[in-house]
């Protein structure tokens, strides 16, 4: 038994190859003291879903470099919603930044873009799971 | 409703309807300091008397591979569904880790429950957290619940006081006869998979160990009604993964009748209660340094030797 530590589930969706990100990123969480479930290539939304409920996730983070965020990140969030997880989802890679506000506004909890140090990619993971944390202890009936 | 504000008790009631988050959840608070013994208490005396199987063998032999396979054949052959603990070592820098056993055991988490765990700071090749873990495992009807420790070396073989069933996971090409009989980890298996025997030396490696296990009747260690079955393996195909799952019957079924098992459970209660001891001193023993430091100065300062030190200290750590 021990002190509890952030446990990310760390996934790339669909058809896209390009692994070399997500380790990087799953080397600066695992060097920031949390725990990364690495799930790597060629996921699905219902793969990860089962995942994050098996390992008890406190963030997903997807990565993504074909250009499929704005169809693939949307229909991970209603994976979640469907399965009433309110666990939140981070997407990282070759994001443009004119998407990031349409990612933001669907209920994307942080987009890591290229170039993010390994404080920001850090900061942006706690950030996420904080907020959840929060919103779930304060919780319906105390708005 | 957030499953982070539900009870234990609430969560058992979920999990045991069939839901995953909340046995999920169950397994975070089993794991963590503050809630493992609440999760403990309410779990204690829920056991459906599992078989635990202990999967264990040194990194990259294949072990997480053959169980994803292994855990496949069994979701389709067996009553119960199977369980996994995956264990992966945690940093000794950052106490973070990059848990990657699950990457190996896809599309079997549907019926089959797998649980990554980071070995926080435990030795052995387990976690602390593991008895815990596997109770509430048991509680929930999964059976069997497998154990895969981290990848170990010569001497960690705690795995043989949580498991009923020791499976040792070797590849060719690890050593030689010699190797084979070191004591240590190869002792203790009461299955042996030689996984990647598609590869050159794997007939030497299954050659060795016979030979070793030749050699135990010659010191009165061998166990005259029961030998490991040495079970030649390629794990990315799974070929023999249904002798293996027989091989744990078979010896599932020798611990009954033999009244071996009645032993192995008995050791399993010793051994968590010492660890839960061990536990206990060592938090003492932090608070008995912390507060006390005189003696540690003058064992700081070469006025004491640290034999004296430890002496003039271990009563204190005794009624902390």
């Amino acid at each position: 038994m021990s002190e509890s530590r952030i446990r990310v589930v760390l996934a790339k969706l669909g058809l896209d190859g390009h692994d070399r990100g997500i380790k990087v990123v799953a080397r600066i969480l695992r060097d920031a003291g949390m725990e990364v479930i690495y799930l790597g290539l060629r996921q699905t939304t219902d793969s990860i879903i089962a995942a994050a409920e098996q390992e008890d996730a406190d963030a997903i983070g997807l990565s993504m470099h074909n250009a499929g965020h704005l169809t693939l990140a949307p229909s991970m969030l209603h994976a979640l919603k469907d399965a009433e997880m309110d666990v939140p989802l981070v997407i990282g890679g070759i994001i443009p930044t004119q998407d990031v506000d349409e990612l933001l506004s669907a209920g994307v909890s942080g987009v890591i873009g290229p170039g993010a140090s390994a404080e920001e990619v850090v900061d942006i993971v706690r950030t996420a799971v904080a907020a959840v944390a929060r919103s779930s202890e304060s919780g319906p009936e105390a708005g | 409703m957030s499953l982070r504000k539900l009870s234990v008790e609430q969560l058992l009631e979920r999990a045991s309807t069939g839901h995953r988050g909340a046995l999920g959840r169950l397994l975070t608070l089993a794991e963590n300091s503050a809630t493992s013994e609440a999760v403990t208490e309410a779990t204690f005396g829920l056991s459906k008397a599992a078989h635990i199987v202990g999967i264990t063998g040194s990194p990259g032999a294949g072990k997480s591979t053959m169980v994803g396979q292994l855990v496949a054949h069994l979701t389709k052959d067996s009553q119960t569904p199977p369980a996994v603990l995956a264990i992966d070592p945690s940093s000794p820098l950052s106490g973070g880790a990059i848990l990657g056993d699950r990457v190996r055991m896809m599309d079997v988490d549907d019926v089959a429950f797998i649980r990554s765990v980071a070995t926080r700071g435990h030795a052995g090749g387990l976690a602390m957290s593991v008895p815990g873990c596997v109770r509430v495992f048991d509680a929930m009807a999964y059976d069997p619940v497998i154990i895969e420790t981290v990848g170990v070396g010569q001497v960690e073989v705690d795995i043989t006081a949580a498991a009923d069933t020791t499976v040792v996971v070797v590849s060719p090409g690890m050593g030689d006869a010699v190797q084979a009989n070191k004591a240590g980890l190869l002792e203790v298996a009461d299955i042996f998979v030689v996984n990647k025997a598609d590869r050159p030396g794997a007939s030497d490696t299954r050659r060795d160990l016979d030979l070793m296990l030749d050699l135990s009747h010659m010191t009165g260690q061998e166990d005259t009604e029961y030998r490991p079955p040495i079970i030649m393996c390629n794990s990315l195909v799974g070929d023999t993964v249904g002798e293996i799952a027989d091989a744990i019957d078979t010896h599932k079924q020798y611990l009954q009748s033999s009244g071996k098992g009645v032993e192995r459970r008995a050791g399993r209660a010793r051994f968590e209660v010492a660890n839960r001891l061990r536990q206990q001193f060592e938090a003492n023993l932090e608070g008995v340094l912390d507060s006390d430091t005189r003696v540690l100065t003058q064992a700081a300062a070469g006025q004491i030797s640290p034999l004296a030190a430890a002496n003039a200290l271990a009563e204190q750590v005794l009624r902390f």
